[in-house]
């Protein structure tokens, strides 16, 4: 057991650290969105990010052939708490960098890569993922968006949901059924769908928080070329699965440290707020209950640290992401209501009155957190996924 | 960075897997629980000969030196088998504390070679994890009065006893209202005006006591502030050792489990295949994992002496203490009837995670000491710096 970072980690840090100093913008500094609209900040992230691949930085983990870096897994997640440290914007390609290069690096044709990779760490070409449907949500697998294979095409019609930057996204990763025939998960095939082929249609999803990040899309005789299958016809469900593990290996790297700054605001908020005479801090339940967030957002720490080990030892990520998931995504819940009780009655409101704490951001994250226990598969998707997978019981459906 | 274990521990591991449970299988636990002390001579020679008593301690004392990320291993895997009797008090507590204090060395000589057991004697009425409200009396050498909750008292041979030297130079105030120094003092159990009773309590494999003292002569081992670091580090490490034991505790708690989900059938089909069996058991493994990331890295942390070892430690003895009780809750709750009965073994390790949930501070002793640095430290920090607000 060693946690000091090698001589090479270290270098590659500095050299980091290095170029986020120089080239960090610095109109950014403690905001969550430039520009007043969606696709004001979206240009601005797309600019960003264009930024960080002419530094070398986009697509750390891909291999140096496909314009990556190389990077090992230890030194990915370097580069994701880093840039959490220096509270960067986030990368607006950010589905096409975590999760579907790295499947078209896995399966993709050699045509495919020299396609589709340069492209998605310039953010050249924004990505989203087509899997959710209305009637297949946690069970995917039964989704009925359908391609049918007619004179060299995949004719592709169906309904998708929860698609995030659906609305700003040039291609989709999209999962349909090509063999209504076979067994559930034999019948599905991966395909690269150009957003702007007639019969596609992109419509705004409002969540409870107000905002629409996710969209809805419809199919309608989309026409997409034989040769953008990705991987094999019908084996579209191992090539999906590879995405949702990436999903759930990567998404939480980094979060600690987004949540820690968050803590360490509350923390100032509560020397500051007063009640019963004395600040909210000196609350003997109040203590009890930062102690124990703060003890949770470590061990979130801890095991991450502890999982990529163990993932950089044996290769690629294995259910065990789904323990993470489970772990940030609940304590988030938690997190969220300890804030709303340190805040007191102020902590309700909203963005856009003067009497809101850091203008409605604890409001707002008090809703968002509700969505993370379902997002990237619900808490009792994961914990079937532990149940059986991880402790081998026997399958529940 | 790599976080696991190397293959020299990996090899330290597999062999604490095989030796405690098969040199004291639980059959033997429960064979011992009933007897006081929880005590056996021959398993105490086997655990010397295999060189388990000198983990901690270096060679010159006797022992194999071995680091702390070693001994949580050994730990973990103690608490995996349930190790009834004395040795965690003698090995990981009053020998930690003996190898913290300079004139400590001589005793351990003893513990490695198996010929003694020892325990720390810390609580009284206030039954208060800090030092703050030790009130036991040392006068002219000599104790007086009466420590409570004193683990393995009756097969130790030594007693390390926390307690305030009232003859000697005055230089820190105790809550108990005099001016008093400190001191960790040396008694030999079978000393004339010792005398030890039971406390029965819920962990049976470690048993309590109280330990009165009427005029006992006592040797000062370490004063005032050293006295103080000395014990600060002992109680690191015991704490570190505990919740690796701990680890161990809901490891075992989980195996069977997940074991008898798979077995026991109802509604002709095995009750791991219900959802609401194959999510509890899901909470064992998160609950599990997670408190052994949390001991792992505190151990390694207290070795490697890092700035935020004692941090480290409460985060892991926080996490812990509720999570080995959480492990034996679904646990039992999975095995439904047969969980509840004597004859099935959760409920030996349902005690034992009450008892150690209580040892060195329960959830909210560590959640405060947290506070103390994350919150209260960071005003420090602030007005230092010159950006303190106004109050």
């Amino acid at each position: 057991m060693d946690l000091n970072y090698t001589d090479s980690e270290r270098a590659f840090r500095d050299e980091l650290r290095a170029w986020i100093e120089n080239n960090i913008p610095s109109d950014w500094q403690g905001r969550n969105s430039a520009g007043e609209s969606m696709e004001e900040n979206f240009a601005y992230l797309r600019a960003w990010q264009k930024r960080v691949h002419q530094g070398g930085w986009a697509g750390v983990s891909w291999p140096r052939e496909y314009g990556g870096r190389g990077a090992t897994l230890i030194e990915q997640v370097i580069f994701t708490e880093e840039m959490a440290h220096a509270a960067a914007p986030p990368l607006a390609n950010v589905l096409g960098l975590t999760l579907i290069g790295p499947t078209i690096i896995a399966h993709g044709t050699e045509e495919q890569k020299q396609r589709f990779l340069s492209r998605i760490l310039s953010a050249e070409e924004i990505w989203c993922q087509g899997f959710s449907e209305p009637n297949a949500g946690s069970d995917l697998a039964s989704l009925s968006t359908e391609a049918r294979l007619e004179e060299g095409h995949f004719v592709v019609n169906g309904h998708k949901v929860w698609t995030s930057f659906g609305w700003a996204a040039d291609w989709c990763e999209l999962v349909a059924r090509t063999d209504a025939s076979a067994a559930k998960h034999r019948g599905l095939t991966v395909l690269l769908v150009d957003m702007r082929s007639p019969g596609v249609e992109v419509r705004p999803l409002r969540q409870m928080t107000g905002e629409s990040e996710f969209n809805e899309l419809f199919f309608h005789d989309v026409r997409v070329p034989a040769e953008n299958v990705l991987g094999a016809v019908n084996d579209g469900w191992n090539v999906a699965l590879g995405t949702l593990m990436h999903e759930r290996a990567t998404l939480g790297a980094g979060l600690h440290v987004l949540y820690k700054r968050q803590f360490d605001r509350l923390v100032d908020l509560a020397q500051t707020i007063r009640r019963h005479g004395e600040p909210v801090s000196r609350d003997p339940v109040i203590r009890q209950k930062l102690g124990q967030i703060y003890a949770e957002i470590e061990i979130m720490r801890l095991n991450q640290i502890r999982s990529i080990s163990r993932v950089s030892q044996n290769g690629t990520p294995g259910p065990e992401g789904s323990l993470q998931k489970l772990f940030w995504s609940e304590l988030n819940q938690r997190f969220q209501q300890v804030a709303q009780e340190v805040l007191g009655p102020f902590g309700q409101v909203e963005k856009g009155s003067e009497f809101a704490f850091d203008d409605g951001q604890w409001a707002y994250s008090y809703l968002r957190a509700r969505g993370n226990t379902i997002e990237a598969g619900t808490s009792e998707v994961q914990r079937n996924i532990i149940g059986h997978f991880v402790l081998g019981l026997p399958r529940s459906y | 960075m790599q976080f696991g274990l190397t293959e020299t521990q990996q090899m330290l591991k597999h062999e604490a897997r095989r030796f405690f449970p098969s040199e004291c299988p639980i059959a033997e636990v429960r064979r011992l629980m009933e007897t006081d002390g929880a005590y056996d001579a021959a398993l105490w020679r086997k655990l010397t000969e295999h060189g388990w008593t000198g983990i901690l301690f270096d060679e010159a004392s006797g022992g194999m030196g071995l680091g702390l990320v070693e001994m949580a291993v050994a730990a973990e895997e103690m608490g995996r088998a349930l190790l009834p009797g004395p040795y965690f008090s003698t090995v990981f507590v009053a020998g930690a504390l003996l190898n913290a204090l300079p004139d400590g060395r001589g005793a351990l000589k003893g513990i490695c070679e198996g010929r003694s057991r020892a325990t720390l004697a810390l609580l009284e009425e206030s039954a208060c994890w800090e030092t703050g409200d030790v009130g036991m009396s040392l006068r002219n050498g000599r104790l007086n009065g009466t420590k409570l909750l004193v683990p393995d008292a009756a097969t130790a041979d030594l007693i390390l006893c926390v307690a305030r030297s009232r003859t000697g130079q005055p230089t820190c105030q105790d809550r108990t209202g005099g001016q008093a120094e400190l001191v960790i003092a040396q008694v030999c159990s079978g000393a004339p005006g010792v005398s030890i009773r039971r406390m029965p309590s819920i962990d049976r494999t470690r048993q309590l006591y109280s330990v009165t003292f009427d005029d006992v002569p006592a040797e000062v081992l370490a004063r005032g502030d050293e006295a103080q670091a000395a014990l600060d580090r002992a109680m690191d490490i015991a704490t570190v050792a505990l919740v690796a034991e701990m680890v161990g505790g809901m490891q075992r708690i989980m195996e069977l489990s997940v074991e008898y989900a798979k077995t026991r059938k109802q509604f002709g089909k095995p009750i791991g295949q219900f959802q609401s069996v194959q999510h509890q058991c899901a909470d064992m493994l998160l609950l599990t994992e997670s408190s052994r990331s949390a001991a792992y890295y505190a151990a390694y942390a207290l070795n490697e002496g890092t700035a935020d070892a004692r941090m480290a430690v409460s985060v892991a003895k926080a996490y812990a203490s509720e999570a080995y009780r959480e492990v034996g809750n679904r646990g039992i709750q999975v095995h439904g009837g047969m969980g509840f009965t004597w004859e099935n073994d959760i409920h030996l390790y349902y005690r034992r995670a009450k008892a150690s949930e209580i040892a060195f501070g329960d959830a909210a002793f560590h959640r405060e000491r947290i506070a103390r640095t994350v919150v209260d430290g960071r005003a420090a920090q602030e007005a230092a710096v010159g950006s303190s607000r106004s109050m």
